[in-house]
């Protein structure tokens, strides 16, 4: 696989900002909504961070891309296919446990992730964010783990909701791990760290949390993929009606 | 008895000339009764609006126009969450606790601020609310950051701050669609004329009308009347309207050098009253929608909290097996 430098920084950066874009614009679905006063507060504090994240990164694959004048027509602007979020992220919430279950999963990784950007990145501006994006999801994956202990462990339903909830997003799993052409270049070239690198801290992370909770280990097999490629499930389709709709309806217009 | 009765009316006169001296009363000061209620019931409306009030603008969170105003309007609710928080806690301080204030907001019994019974049909309306809504907010909470209640002074200062940043965010996005394409200046004007007489009925029924005012005025929670604070607020924002080009819908505005003692004010039309009690009796355009989106959230949640419970109870009880 050949392109250059600045198509690898831009497809890069891209696959991550859309994978805090979409898992900020589901978590910010819980606002008003969510089981105490406390996880009102939480949700939409993770969800401003990681749409936070997107924000920075679209910024930096603004500079690196002439084509896109700013991180809004990145954000909202592009068709279905040429967003690269995982499918994990777009998944529809389900209950409260499916979704600190899944931030869990995805802060878990990301905390890894930025972890090994922080030591090595051929690209400053994301070394340089990688300090501030590495406390914050540390933080979230803090916080999402304790809610699986909780709730794993408290009763017999939240037990059974929570394990529901592994296998619900057990078939997404493998596509976080997922090495293609495009993330061997990256780490090829020390821009970013390949996903099956990060799988082994990652697995004795999510391993022991779960114990903690009473819950087992899902099997860690790529079933369902296609994100990375632009491929989307169904719901996708309707998170972007929600996100584009203003954007769509009224072009050519500042907000 | 009556030595009993005599004791109660001089620590009336007491907490009297405690409040006269500008001396603040804390939670485990002795205070009359109607003292602790009017407060409790203030503070526990005042904590349910602010989080009934995340439902009408979170609607937007997903459909926020740009990256910068979704995090604006994220943050904003968290913020508003954070409101309700403190004030649950400041309620708590007078012997109530969070759970039965919630059961009453859950069951109908509790009211919040009828303001948050109106949709939010287009982005616009998100603007109208920080603007309006919220700078009504800040002219009633402004006084009571000095109200004789400590906890709940101290509060409003720091919420105080906050919501005055929210009022000047919303009128920012009101300013931007009013300078912007001539569908975003209808929009804005649209959002205008929905949440104008809204706006103008938050501050309560003219002072005639309004029985509770006068102890609380004597007891320094409250500083102002409604009609004071109604006054204060037209005054503010039909200028800040001129500024950007879209018109208050009220033909009988005008200019009246009588008001505010002489110094000039704005004469107001006839406010609509059967509206304001219609809403507030639970026949507003969103009553059931908001306190059914709350009893949905409160019963889908209680798997979490048994849960929680149960998690915290197993984690004492290990505690002090160890000890």
């Amino acid at each position: 696989m050949k392109i250059n430098t600045a198509d690898m920084v831009f497809e890069g950066l891209l696959r991550i900002a859309d994978d805090n874009l979409i898992l900020g614009h589901r978590t910010s679905e819980w606002c008003g909504h969510a089981p105490t006063l406390e996880e009102d507060l939480a949700l939409p504090n993770i969800a401003l961070d990681l749409i936070g994240h997107a924000q920075t990164l679209y910024c930096l694959a603004c500079e690196v891309n002439s084509r896109y004048k700013n991180e809004d027509q990145l954000a909202f602007l592009r068709l279905e296919h040429e967003y690269k979020n995982l499918l994990l992220v777009e998944q529809e919430n389900g209950d409260f446990g499916n979704t600190v279950l899944r931030l869990f999963y995805f802060s878990t990784f990301m905390k890894y992730f930025w972890e090994k950007v922080k030591i090595k990145c051929c690209f400053t501006k994301l070394k340089e964010f990688s300090e501030k994006a590495f406390l914050e999801t540390s933080y979230h994956s803090k916080y999402a783990s304790q809610w699986v202990i909780t709730l794993g462990d408290g009763t017999d339903e939240s037990n059974l909701k929570m394990s529901n909830a592994i296998a619900n997003l057990e078939p997404f799993l493998g596509e976080l791990f997922n090495n293609d052409d495009f993330t061997e270049m990256c780490s090829q070239n020390d821009f970013l760290p390949e996903p099956t690198s990060i799988f082994d801290s990652w697995k004795d992370e999510v391993k022991a949390i779960l114990q903690k909770g009473n819950l087992d280990f899902p099997d860690i097999i790529l079933k369902k993929r296609g994100g990375r490629k632009g491929e989307h499930s169904e719901a996708f389709g309707y998170l972007l009606s929600d996100l584009q709709y203003m954007q769509r309806a009224y072009p050519n217009s500042s907000w | 008895m009556a030595r009993k009765q005599n004791e109660k009316i001089v620590s009336l006169e007491e907490f009297q000339e405690k409040i006269d001296r500008d001396e603040k009363i804390e939670p485990k000061d002795s205070m009359p009764e109607a003292y602790r209620k009017t407060l409790i019931r203030q503070i526990g409306q005042h904590a349910h609006s602010e989080v009934v009030g995340m439902l009408p603008e979170g609607n937007w969170i997903t459909r926020a126009p740009t990256l910068r105003r979704k995090l604006s309007l994220l943050a904003k609710v968290q913020d508003e969450a954070g409101h309700g928080l403190y004030l649950y806690c400041a309620a708590e301080t007078l012997g109530k606790s969070r759970m039965e204030m919630t059961q009453e907001l859950l069951s109908g019994k509790a009211k919040y601020s009828s303001i948050f019974n109106y949709p939010t049909p287009t982005w616009a309306d998100i603007g109208a609310i920080g603007w309006l809504v919220d700078g009504a907010a800040i002219m009633n909470q402004i006084p009571l950051c000095r109200c004789s209640y400590g906890p709940y002074a101290r509060a409003m200062i720091r919420i105080c701050k906050e919501e005055s940043f929210h009022q000047r965010q919303g009128y920012e996005i009101m300013l931007t669609l009013a300078k912007g394409t001539k569908a975003q200046k209808e929009m804005a004007q649209r959002a205008l004329n929905r949440w104008w007489w809204p706006s103008v009925m938050m501050f309560g029924p003219n002072d005639a009308d309004s029985p509770n005012t006068e102890n609380s005025v004597k007891w320094k929670i409250k500083r102002y009347t409604n009609d004071e604070l109604r006054q204060k607020f037209v005054d503010a924002i039909v200028p800040q309207a001129e500024k950007i080009g879209l018109t208050v819908p009220d033909k009988d505005l005008k200019w009246d050098k009588k008001r505010n003692n002489g110094k000039g004010g704005y004469a107001y039309g006839e406010i609509n009253w059967d509206e304001f009690w219609r809403v507030v009796r639970g026949d507003g355009p969103m009553n059931k929608e908001r306190i059914s989106a709350k009893q949905k959230a409160w019963n889908e949640g209680s798997w979490v909290r048994a849960a929680a419970h149960a998690h915290a109870l197993k984690k004492q009880t290990a505690l002090q097996a160890a000890e």
